[in-house]
C-alpha cells in the first residue's frame, strides 16, 4: 500500500495499470488497494499543480501566522476548524515553535487577501494576532520545480 | 622539405585495431534530433546524495587538494573493508588488499595488465560491458568469448566454462550483475563455477559494480566469498552505480596482496592517486549512505517491473533481469537485426536504444534498454515503441 501511495503522490495521473506493474501487483489488486485507501480517508483527493504565473492568471498567495488561544477541552481543534472552513483558506497547519497555526490563503489580488485577514480572520474571538507574508514567487511546490527545468546532461559516452 | 606526417603509420597497430564504439553513430544522430528520447545511458539519473556532495565540498574548503597515498587514503580503504564485510561478508586487509582507483574501469584495466602476458587467454563472459576485450588485446592477451544464453537466464554455466579452459587460460572476467542483460548469479550458480576453478591457477576478475542493484530474493553474493575463492579473485567495485557518483570517477579493487601490489605499481605510474575530493566524499558515502542506496534501489525496482511488463505486453519477450538497471528484450520476432531495429526506431519514433550486438555477437536479436530515467520518460518511450511495432503489424498482444 505504501509503495502505491508514494507513486500516486508523485503522479496522480499515472495509469493504474502502470502503478500496479511498478509494485508487482495486478491492476485489480492495485484498484482494490486504492479503493480501500479512499474509503478509509487515506487518499484525500487528486489535484493538479498549476503554475498560475505562467498561465497569466492573477493569483496571490499568502502565508499567515496565527497566534490563537486554545480551548481548555478541545485545544486548537475548534479554532483550526473554524479557520479551515473559509473557502479562501488552502491549508491550515498546527505548528511547533513561534506561532500556533499556519494558514495559507489564495486570492485574486493583495487587497482581497488583506480584506480577508482584516474582516474575517482577525475578528475571530480566539485569534490573538496575525502576521501575513505574501508569496512573491514559487520555485518549487509539492516536489515539482516551477522555475528552471532540469536538462538531462547525461551522454552515452561508453556503454 | 615535405613535412607531412602520416599519423596512421605512427599509431600502434594495437591501438589502431581498436574498434570505435558501435553505438556512437546512433547517439550522435539522436543528439541532433529534437524531441528524441534516449534509453541509452548507462549511469544513474539520481544526483549523488547530498551528504556525499557536502563532504566533497567540505574537503575543498579545508584545502584538501593534494595527492593522497597511491593506494588511496587509508581512511577510505578502512571504510571499504568495513563495507565489504558488512554488505558481502568479505574480509580484506586495508593496508595490503585494497586499491582505490579512478572508477571501476581503471581497476579492470590494471588488473588485466598486472596479470596478462602476450598469448594468455582471458575468458570474457558475453554479452558484457565493452571494455574487457580492448584492454585484453592491448596487453597482447587473447580474448576467449564465452556466450551466455537467455534459456540459461544469461548465466555462466560450469560446463561452458570447463569447455573454454585451456592451459593458456589466465583470467576469467565475471561481470555479474550484468550489463546489458541484468542477469545475476545466485550463490548456487557461483558455487558451480568455483568448483571448476578451485585447484587451478586461473584468476577471476569479478566486476561487481552493480552489486547493490539487486532485485531478487537474495542479496548479491560475491564469488570471492565462497570457500577457496578469495585467493583467486579480484573484486572490482566502485561508487558510480550504487551511490550515483559516476562523475566522481572512483572505484576500487580488493584481492590477494601480491596482485594488489602489482596493480598499485601500475596505478602509481599512470595515475598517481585517485581524485582526492572524491575520496573524501566516498568516506561519507560508505559511512552514512546505506539508506540512500536502498532508496534508489527501490525506485529502480519499480521502473524495472514497469519496463519488463511494458515489453512483454507488446510481444517483445523480455527476460526478467534481477540486477543492474537494464532490460534486454528480444526483438527476433520482428525479423529485424538489432542494428536495423535501433536505426528504424530512432528514425521513425525518435527513441534511441542500444543494439544488443554492441555487447558481443551473442547480443544480436536483443536491444538494451536503460531504466535510469523517470517513470514519465519511460512511459513515453514505451508508448512510442508500441506505436512503432503496431504500425509495422509487429505487435503481438500478450
Amino acid at each position: 500500500m505504501e509503495q502505491l501511495l508514494k507513486i500516486l503522490e508523485k503522479n496522480a495521473r499515472i495509469p493504474l495499470e502502470d502503478a500496479a506493474a511498478m509494485i508487482g501487483k495486478t491492476t485489480q489488486e492495485a484498484a482494490a488497494m486504492l479503493d480501500q485507501a479512499q474509503s478509509e480517508g487515506i487518499v484525500r483527493g487528486f489535484r493538479t499543480l498549476v503554475d498560475w504565473e505562467k498561465a497569466n492568471v492573477a493569483c496571490v498567495e499568502a502565508v499567515i501566522e496565527l497566534h490563537v488561544s486554545p480551548k481548555k477541552d478541545r485545544g486548537f481543534d475548534e479554532i483550526a476548524s473554524a479557520v479551515a472552513a473559509f473557502d479562501e483558506v488552502e491549508s491550515v497547519l498546527l505548528m511547533s515553535g513561534g506561532y500556533d497555526l499556519q494558514v495559507i490563503v489564495q486570492g485574486k489580488n493583495f487587497q482581497e487577501i488583506a480584506l480577508f485577514v482584516a474582516k474575517r480572520l482577525s475578528p475571530l474571538d480566539d485569534v490573538l494576532s496575525t502576521a501575513t507574508h505574501f508569496v512573491l514567487r514559487t520555485y518549487k511546490r509539492d516536489g515539482v520545480m516551477y522555475q528552471d527545468e532540469e536538462v538531462d546532461e547525461r551522454e552515452c559516452t561508453v556503454l | 622539405m615535405n613535412n607531412t606526417i602520416d599519423y596512421d603509420k605512427l599509431i600502434s597497430p594495437r591501438a589502431a585495431a581498436m574498434r570505435p564504439s558501435g553505438i556512437r553513430k546512433f547517439f550522435d544522430l539522436a543528439a541532433e534530433m529534437p524531441d528524441c528520447i534516449s534509453l541509452g545511458v548507462g549511469e544513474p539519473d539520481f544526483k549523488t546524495p547530498w551528504a556525499i556532495r557536502d563532504a566533497g565540498i567540505r574537503s575543498l574548503e579545508r584545502g584538501k587538494t593534494k595527492y593522497t597515498a597511491n593506494a588511496g587514503m587509508i581512511e577510505l580503504r578502512e571504510e571499504i573493508c568495513k563495507y565489504m564485510k558488512r554488505r558481502f561478508d568479505l574480509e580484506y586487509n586495508d593496508r595490503s588488499e585494497v586499491l582505490v582507483t579512478v572508477g571501476g574501469s581503471e581497476a579492470i584495466d590494471i588488473c588485466v595488465r598486472s596479470l596478462v602476458q602476450p598469448g594468455d587467454e582471458v575468458i570474457i563472459v558475453e554479452p558484457c560491458f565493452v571494455c574487457y576485450e580492448p584492454i585484453t588485446v592491448l596487453t597482447g592477451g587473447v580474448p576467449v568469448h564465452l556466450t551466455t544464453r537467455e534459456e540459461d537466464d544469461f548465466r555462466l554455466t560450469a560446463d561452458e566454462l570447463r569447455a573454454a579452459i585451456t592451459p593458456k587460460t589466465k583470467l576469467l572476467v565475471l561481470p555479474f550483475p550484468n550489463n546489458p542483460t541484468g542477469a545475476v548469479m545466485e550463490k548456487e550458480h557461483l558455487e558451480e563455477i568455483a568448483e571448476v576453478l578451485r585447484g587451478t591457477d586461473i584468476m577471476v576478475l569479478s566486476d561487481e559494480i552493480y552489486a547493490e542493484l539487486n532485485y531478487g530474493k537474495n542479496r548479491h553474493v560475491s564469488i570471492a566469498s565462497l570457500p577457496g575463492m578469495q585467493e583467486r579473485t579480484i573484486v572490482v567495485n566502485g561508487f558510480s552505480k550504487a551511490y550515483a557518483m559516476t562523475g566522481w570517477r572512483l572505484g576500487y579493487a580488493c584481492g590477494p596482496a601480491p596482485i594488489i601490489k602489482a596493480m598499485t605499481k601500475i596505478h602509481q605510474s599512470c595515475i598517481m592517486s585517485a581524485p582526492t575530493t572524491s575520496q573524501y566524499a566516498a568516506v561519507v558515502a560508505m559511512r552514512e549512505c546505506d539508506a540512500e542506496i536502498e532508496k534508489m534501489r527501490l525506485e529502480y525496482n519499480q521502473r524495472r517491473r514497469l519496463v519488463v511488463k511494458g515489453f512483454n505486453d507488446m510481444g517483445l519477450h523480455c527476460f526478467e533481469p534481477k540486477g543492474a538497471f537494464y532490460v534486454f528484450p528480444c526483438i527476433k520476432t520482428t525479423g529485424m537485426s538489432s542494428q536495423e531495429f535501433c536505426q528504424e526506431l530512432l528514425m521513425n519514433k525518435k527513441v534511441a536504444v542500444v543494439p544488443g550486438d554492441a555487447f558481443g555477437e551473442c547480443g544480436e536479436g536483443y536491444i538494451r534498454i536503460s531504466y535510469a530515467y523517470s517513470v514519465e520518460h519511460l512511459t513515453t518511450a514505451l508508448k512510442r515503441i508500441r506505436e512503432f511495432l503496431a504500425e509495422r503489424g509487429l505487435m503481438q498482444e500478450n
